[in-house]
Formats: C-alpha cells, structure tokens, sequence
C-alpha cells in the first residue's frame, strides 16, 4: 500500500467499488478451540453507498467491518479498498489507511471525558489533512449549539452524534458504525441513524452500519445478511426509507 | 474462591503488585539499613571501648615523679591508674616531603597497657623494650604503607634515631588520631615504643607527663578531675579532663552523632514516602475493581469477607517488598557500617541488626496498606451494588483555570486534556507529583554534605587560614624568633601566632579549646564576619566562635571564665566583645597584644603561619624540619586534598545507594501512575488509534499528564532537597565541626537526572501496552 494523499470523493453515482473482498476467511485461535469468524466472504461496497449488515451476534459482522476498517487481518482471502491492500498491509500502513480514508462509530461513543463536544472533535481534525471545521462536522449531526458541552452534560444519543461528528470531520472515503444505536433508546437511536444519512446523502460519504437489528435495514441501499460467518444474502432496497418513517 | 480470584488478580496485576512492593522494598531499605548501620555503630564504639578498657579521664603536663602514681588509686571512684611517658615528635619518611608528626608513647615496663589496650592488626608485639622497636598506630601505617620490617626516622629530643617497626596496633584513644584539626590522621602517626628507650631519650627516668585512669561505676568524674588537677598541677599538668574532652572520642562520638542524623530523619522520611506512596497505589487499585467488588457483594459477599480480601491483597506486596527491603537494608547498613568501622579503623567489627529495626519497618508498612485498604474499600462498599456494578459516569469537567482567563487559544484539545485531568484530580495530581518530587529530595537529602564539604575546604578553611604552612613551637619563646622564619629561603611572609590551651567556662557549662592571638593587620588569619568581610579586633575582651557562644549561653557582653591550662595558669573573667564564625572549630581569639598582657609573658610566640613559595616548597620544609623547637608543621594543601578524597569516596557510595533507592521510587511512581491512567483511559485512547491516531500520538495523550507532574516534580523535588538538607542540619547537635548548607548544582541534577531516567523507563515499558490496545475490543463491550 502505498502513500495516497487525500482524493476526489467519489461522484455519488454508486457504480464505483470501494471495497472488494474475495475469500475472506478469518480463524481465531483461542487455546486449542479454532473459531471460524468468517468462512470466505465476497462482497463489494459502492461508493456512496449506504449499506447495513445484518446478523445475529456472532455471525462475523464484525469481524467483516474490523478488516475492512483496517483493525483486523484476515487469515485467508483479499480485501482491496481502493488500490490499497487491505490484506498485506503493515499495522503503521492500517494506521494511515484509518487516518486518511476510515471514520469509526462505536457501540459506546467513547469520548474524551475531558474535552468538550468541539475539543473531541479538534483533536482528531489536528491529526488530519483535509479536515472540516469541527463546528462544521457537529452542525451536520445537529449539535451546533452544544459545541461546549463536555461529555457529562450530554445525553447518549447526542454523545453518540458527537463521536460520528468526530469520525466525519476528517471527511473520510467511509464511515463503518458498529451497532451505533446499540446502547441508546428508541427515540435517540433514530435520530443517530438521521445523522449517518444525512452524512451519507450530503457529504457522499459510502457508509456501512452493523446491527442486529432487522428494521434498521429498511434505510439502506442494499442490505447483506450474515449467518454463519458467510453472507447469506445480499438484496438491494426497492423502497428506502428515511430513518424517521422505522419503528421498532 | 475469593482466594484463587485473589492469586489472579495479583498476577494478572503482577507489574503493578512488583512495582509498588518495590516503592515498599525502598522505604524499607533506607529505613533498615541507615537505623541498624547506626545502631551498629554506636554499639561498635561502646563494646570497642569496653573491650579495650578506654580510660574515664585523661591527664597530661611536664614531668612528674613516678612515686606519685600509687597514690592516685586511693582517689575515689578510681579504679586503676597507668603513668606514662609521651612527646610530639618530627617524622620522616623516605619519599615524604610533606611534614609528619610521630606521637611518641611509651609502653609500660610489663609490657602491654592495661588502660587502652592496644590491639595487634599486623606484625609482632616488641620483644626488645630498650631497642628502637616500634609499634605504629594502623592508620598511619595503611595511608602511609608502611608495616612491620620497615624503618622510619624521628628526631627524638633534637637527635634523628631510626625506629624500627615491629608490628601495627590500633588504640581506643587515637581512634582518631586527632589534635583537634582536620584529616590529621594522614599527618600524625602515633608510636608505641619501650619506656626505657623513650624515658633515656627524654630524661624521663623515674618521672611521667601522662596518666589515664579508669573509674568504678557511677564515679563522679568531675571530683577525679578536680583532685588530679589538685594533685599534679605543680608538675605542669594542664588540667585533667574527662572523655568528652578527649580528641579522639570527640571526633569519633561527632562522627556517629551526625550518622545519627542520617540514621534517624532519612528512614522515616524514605519509609514515610513508601508508605505514602503504597496507600496511593493500594486506593487507585480497589478504586478500579469497583465493579468487581458490587459483583460480589451482590452475590452476598460480607463486607468483612471484602476487607479480608483485599487486605490480603495488600499484605502479599508487604511481604515481596518486605524480605527485599530488609535484605537490601542490611546490606546497606552492613556497608555504611563497615565504611566507617574501616575508616575509624575500629579492630573488631559486628554488624548487628537489632530485631525491632525489621519489625518495625514491617509493622509500619503493613498499618500502612491496612489504612489504604479500609480507606478505599469504604468508598466502594457504600455504593449499592447495583450502581457500583455500572462504570462510573463520565467524569465531570469544566474549563480550567487557565482556560477562564483566556490562555486556551495558546494550547490544543491534546494539551487541554492534560490540563483538564490534571485540574479535575488536583490531589491525585499533587499526590503523584509529591512521590516523584521525593524521590529526587532523597537523593538531595543524602548526598548534598559532599558539596558542604567541598564548600567548607573551598571557600571556609581558606578564606580564613591564608597560609601555606602553620608551624608549632614546642612552648612559647619571644616574637623576636619570627625572623627566624621569615629569614628561610623559600619563605615570602611569616606571621608569629600565639595559642594558648584554655578551659572556657560559664556556670556548669564548659569547653576545653584554645584561644588564638590575633592581630588586627594579619594578612593569613583575618578576623572575618559571616559574609568574609574583614572585621576589626576589639582590643580588649575575648572574642568566642559563635556556636561555641551559644553552647556556653553567652551573649555579647556577657563575661567568660577563662582558665590558662599552660605556664602560670592565670585565670580571669573576660567580656565577650565579638563573635566569630569559623565552621570547623569551637575556638576564641584575642586580640594577640590583650593576650600576651593577660599572661604576663611579654612579647610572645607559640608558632607561625608562613606564606612560601611553591617552587621551593619541598626546600622549606626540609628546613623547617630542621629547625629547632619545631614540634609541628602544618600544611593546608595535602589535608585538604585528602579531606576531600575521602568525602568524595564516602558521597559516591551515598550517591550510588540513593539513586537506587531514588530510581527505584520514582520507577514505582511513575509505572503505577502510568499503568492505571491506561487502565482508566484504555477505551478512550483505543478509540482514537481506531480513528486513525498513531501510537505516537496516544502514548503523548497518556502520558502527557504523567509527564508534565514530572517535570513539576523536579524543581519541588530540588527545593525538598534543599529542607530536607536543612532540616538535618537544624537537627544536628553543636559540634566541632558545622556543615554549611550548600548544594551544587550537579547535585540537583544528578538527582533529577536520575528520577528522570526512571520516568522515561516506565513510561516505555508502559508504551509497550499501549501498543498492545485492543482495538478490536472497544467497538464492542465495555466492561
């Protein structure tokens, strides 16, 4: 993998591959019990593209999403993103890859307790080149007028907003959410979900959300199910929905 | 189960467990080794003294008749008496140009003394009392290198005779060979010869000029004194005194006091710091696994079972760090004990570690993770387990201080972060920056009296003593004799001084010491104020050092007994109209003309300073050798050089031990710190590697805080150094010899140097951990 500076985002017409992975098995070894996480994986991922992958615990959903983010190596198989190797790269080359392309969303939004909503976001804009402002990122989640709070004085869904301000404001090639409305309620998790569309739709950022949760697919564009370690479907969305018209 | 949950945490802990019994093993081996190196010694000096029968009270004068020794016995409380014969004498030395002075003493008739026994460390006893055999004081022998099989010349009453050495001996009466000055054990060897020999050489048959005399159990020394003053004081015996006047025993009993010092603060400040530190390390600990401890008293464990638990938890690392602590200790004071044993030169050695020293290191750590162990395990079992079971709500935080008055623009989120934990834990903060600060105050606080030491020689002893070379006449003869001196080829200036011994007293309390003619114009001795400014003499009334003032409890204006211990024995009340303030000695001048009125003796001189020129410098004293009536010649130079090659060995093993000592606190410090700040931070700093932050980049966040307590820590740990020096000092008795408080600044920076390599070695052995984040794992759980 070599070097790449910051490149034209994708035209938001969906027919280039950001991700293409061939084969991807991975095994875990824990003592002397092998565990299949993934048991050859093909897919691609478009860009701009809004996809949520579908499974019950343990399926490998995200043992997919650590290797395409670049946390992860598989044990056999490829995973391109772009021109790069995802599957031969050095962790220094994966930290870079993260730095420049990847914004994470986590289940728990694991901000710095200490740093205001804005700081959260400075702190990963001061390691990037090509970042918004950070006032800029927070307003695209709604949270313009809470740049001054500091985590304990926010709620979980606006602490989740934040920490997607934060993996956005690099604008980087892909945002990869694992389970972002996992910890929160009904309410706050839709309004979560709004924010990663509305990043996906305005900014063209291709975005993959895990969850296990079956109604969340309905905003996608196209929707792989996963059991098994394997995908087992993968169905594009005849009628998108906007995340305020889910229910579940 | 809660004992095997017990193994698993300290071992999955094991790092952290090892670096605080280690903080512990520190405290424990300053504390063990400076009390028992100190009990050792003191023991050391009094079995010493014991063993080889020291004498109670010392006498010296001109000649008296043998006859009246008998008598003596019949003073009461005396129990034994022994009269003897002794004279200050010229050495020389082949390949020694420097002046040496021999004690001269002879052994009783039956052989060996009964009174000061001495013991033989090499060679044979004499087995030819009326031959040139000679028996030489161990110290002199070992710095001189001289032992039995060689010669060594000595001008015995104004004729050279070559003595022959026999064998090496030490005595518990020149313990230190001292008469009264500084390093004088290079410059004045002490020997042992046959009576008859001596006794022919000086016309001493029949008569003695010494006495010792040992006394029965609860004797009052001061009547003995006062009747062998009554006694012998026709035989020009200047006044008898007890040990505590004696050179050697001073010195000695000085020695070991100012270890005592050492041997008392230093421990309890280094175990006070380990203890402190343990309590730390233990609360943040129990504060970690607050999760735990509501899992198990939801499942109804008792709050006592917990107690238990933990305290057990804190009892394994006071037992790793205890055995390590003591053993370390005992080396340590099996060390220090020894370097001064070899440098007293004390024949036998026993190092001994009373029992109560370990225990009591022991008991105090243990009381002092107990009180950690209840102090954080009652903040966490009033939490209701539900709650305690949650990982704590984010922390609260707010802008800082610095922030409010508008320095934010100047720092980034990463710096703000730093500041903001640093701000919202003021005590954590304090507590972590006081444990690094005192590791490098220890150090300080052990090692600064080499700089002391340095400056007394540098700037003390020669701003005040100007001359080259000091010159003693065996009794005082007119000024007029002064030419004689200025007169030697080689000489630049010669000034004629005047001493006379004196007993200074003022109601009970006294001081045997001697007063010195000063003159108003004297360019070698000056009499300076404490800032080196030259002073006038007063020209009447006594001037006293200042310390020696205060330990008499006299004030300017008070009056002063003073009793001439020498030729007439005049006494008088005298006003003190100065002070003076010499550091090495307890001394008092007059105005030399006041002087010589006072004791009625005309224009007198007892010796003189001289100035010489370098390059004949080995001429000159090969001529004042020679020179009669010369009993002592001095050279500043070669003392000084010797003083400070010892005190330079002495401060490099301190320096050694205490950056042990030092590092390893500062290493326990600053891992324990850094291992829980990764244990609290390790989601938050994981997500930023996800997000694309370098190691690089997380470590600085981690342990950004961590460094900037260290580099507050050095300064406060400098200026803890500086009170920890000068607090020693305020505790240290009034003795001959005053420390200055001074320290260098390589001494500051050796200490910070030090703690600061520990800080940089913990903060890469924990880096590595960071490298180790699990990245994988902070998308999913939490806790």
């Amino acid at each position: 993998m070599h070097a790449q500076t910051a490149q034209p985002r994708p035209q938001a017409t969906g027919a280039e591959p950001v991700f293409v992975a061939q084969g991807l098995t991975k095994v875990y070894t824990m003592g002397e019990v092998k565990v299949n996480a993934l048991r050859g994986v093909d897919l691609e991922i478009f860009a701009s593209e809004f996809v949520v992958l579908l499974g019950p615990s343990g399926c490998g959903k995200s043992t997919l999403l650590n290797i395409l983010g670049g946390l992860d190596t598989p044990t056999d198989g490829t995973a391109m993103f772009r021109d790069h190797d995802l599957t031969h790269a050095s962790e220094a080359e994966l930290t870079r890859y993260r730095r420049q392309h990847v914004g994470f969303v986590f289940q728990f939004y694991n901000l710095i307790p200490s740093l205001t909503a804005i700081e959260n976001v400075t702190l990963v804009t001061e390691m990037s080149e090509h970042p918004m402002r950070p006032a800029e990122a927070l307003a695209l989640v709604g949270l313009g007028d809470r740049l001054q709070h500091y985590p304990s004085q926010m709620s979980g869904g606006e602490q989740q907003r934040v920490a997607i301000a934060r993996a956005i404001a690099k604008r980087p090639d892909v945002l990869l959410c694992d389970e972002p409305t996992g910890a929160l309620d009904f309410a706050t998790g839709k309004i979560v979900l709004e924010a990663i569309a509305r990043i996906n739709a305005e900014l063209g950022t291709t975005a993959a959300v895990i969850t296990h949760n079956a109604p969340i697919a309905q905003i996608a564009d196209r929707v792989m199910r996963m059991a098994d370690g394997r995908i087992a479907s993968i169905e594009r969305n005849p009628s998108k929905l906007r995340p305020e018209q889910i229910t579940w | 189960m809660l004992d095997r949950k017990l193994l698993r945490d300290l071992w999955q802990l094991r790092a952290q467990v090892l670096a605080v019994a280690l903080v512990v093993a520190a405290g424990i081996v300053g504390y063990v080794g400076s009390l028992s190196a100190y009990d050792t010694l003191s023991h050391l000096q009094a079995t010493h003294y014991e063993r080889a029968r020291f004498a109670q009270v010392f006498a010296a004068g001109k000649r008296a008749p043998l006859h009246l020794v008998d008598p003596l016995l019949q003073i009461p409380g005396v129990t034994e008496v022994e009269a003897t014969v002794s004279f200050d004498v010229q050495l020389e030395l082949p390949g020694v140009v420097e002046s040496l002075t021999g004690r001269m003493v002879a052994l009783p008739e039956h052989g060996r003394p009964r009174i000061n026994r001495l013991t033989l460390t090499r060679g044979a006893w004499i087995d030819a009392p009326d031959s040139n055999q000679a028996l030489v004081s161990e110290a002199f022998a070992s710095l001189h290198r001289i032992g039995p099989g060689q010669r060594i010349g000595a001008l015995l009453n104004g004729k050279r005779e070559w003595l022959q050495i026999v064998g090496v001996v030490t005595s518990p009466e020149y313990i230190f060979p001292s008469r009264g000055g500084f390093g004088d054990e290079r410059s004045f060897g002490i020997f042992w010869v046959g009576r008859q020999r001596l006794a022919a050489a000086f016309n001493m048959e029949g008569a003695f000029n010494r006495v010792v005399v040992r006394l029965e159990h609860g004797a009052s020394e001061a009547a003995v004194v006062a009747e062998l003053d009554r006694r012998l004081d026709h035989y020009g015996f200047t006044g008898a005194h007890g040990r505590g006047d004696q050179a050697s025993h001073r010195m000695l009993t000085q020695e070991i006091a100012q270890w005592k010092v050492y041997g008392t603060t230093l421990p309890v400040i280094v175990l006070g710091v380990a203890m402190f530190l343990l309590n730390v390390a233990l609360t943040r600990q129990i504060g970690t696994q607050r999760g735990q401890i509501a899992a198990l008293k939801a499942m109804g464990c008792d709050d006592a079972q917990l107690g238990r638990h933990y305290l057990k938890f804190a009892l394994v690392i006071v037992l790793i760090g205890a055995p390590v602590g003591i053993a370390g200790g005992a080396y340590f004071g099996v060390s220090v004990a020894q370097m001064y044993a070899r440098f007293f030169r004390i024949p036998e050695f026993e190092y001994r570690m009373l029992p109560w020293i370990p225990l009591s290191a022991v008991v105090l750590s243990l009381a002092a993770a107990a009180m950690a162990v209840l102090g954080a395990l009652l903040r966490v079992v009033r939490l209701p387990p539900a709650q305690a079971m949650r990982p704590p709500a984010p922390p609260s935080f707010g802008p800082t201080l610095g922030e409010r008055i508008g320095l934010a623009r100047l720092y980034s989120p990463a710096v703000r972060m730093i500041v903001r934990d640093i701000e919202r834990r003021p005590l954590r903060a304090l507590l972590t920056t006081f444990g690094i600060a005192s590791a490098v105050g220890v150090m300080i606080a052990g090692t600064w009296w080499g700089d002391s030491v340095d400056h007394l020689l540098d700037v003390e002893i020669r701003m005040r003593d100007r001359q080259d070379v000091s010159v003693a006449l065996t009794e005082p003869v007119s000024t007029s004799a002064i030419h004689d001196f200025s007169n030697l080829p080689g000489v630049m200036r010669a000034e004629a001084t005047r001493d006379a011994p004196v007993r200074l007293s003022n109601g009970v309390r006294s001081y045997r010491t001697s007063i010195g003619g000063l003159d108003a114009d004297s360019q070698m001795r000056p009499l300076l104020d404490e800032h080196f400014q030259r002073a006038p003499v007063p020209a009447a009334g006594i001037v006293l050092n200042r310390r020696l003032a205060e330990r008499l409890g006299l004030a300017l204006g008070d009056s002063v007994y003073v009793e001439f211990l020498q030729g007439r024995r005049v006494h008088a009340d005298l006003p003190v109209t100065a002070f003076s303030h010499e550091l090495t000695q307890l001394v008092a001048h007059m105005h030399r003309d006041a002087l010589n009125r006072l004791l009625g003796e005309g224009e007198a001189m007892s010796g003189a300073r001289l100035l010489i020129d370098a390059a004949q410098r080995d001429a000159v004293l090969r001529r004042l050798k020679n020179t009669p009536r010369v009993t002592a010649i001095a050279e500043i130079g070669p003392v000084i050089r010797y003083v400070r090659e010892n005190t330079a060995r002495n401060v490099l093993f301190f320096s050694y031990v205490l950056a042990v000592l030092g590092g390893a606190i500062a290493l326990g410090v600053v891992y324990n710190n850094a291992r829980i700040a990764l244990a609290e931070r390790a989601w938050d700093l994981a997500s930023l590697r996800v997000l694309g932050a370098t190691r690089g980049e997380v470590s600085t966040l981690l342990l950004g805080e961590l460094g900037a307590e260290v580099l507050i820590a050095l300064p406060l740990g400098c200026l803890m150094g500086y009170g920890l020096a000068w607090s020693i000092l305020a505790l240290s008795a009034v003795t001959e010899i005053q420390l200055p408080l001074r320290v260098a600044p390589g001494t500051y920076a050796f200490a910070c140097l030090v703690v600061l390599t520990a800080g940089v070695v913990s903060a890469l052995i924990v880096r590595r951990r960071v490298d180790q984040l699990d990245l994988v794992g902070v998308l999913k759980t939490r806790e």
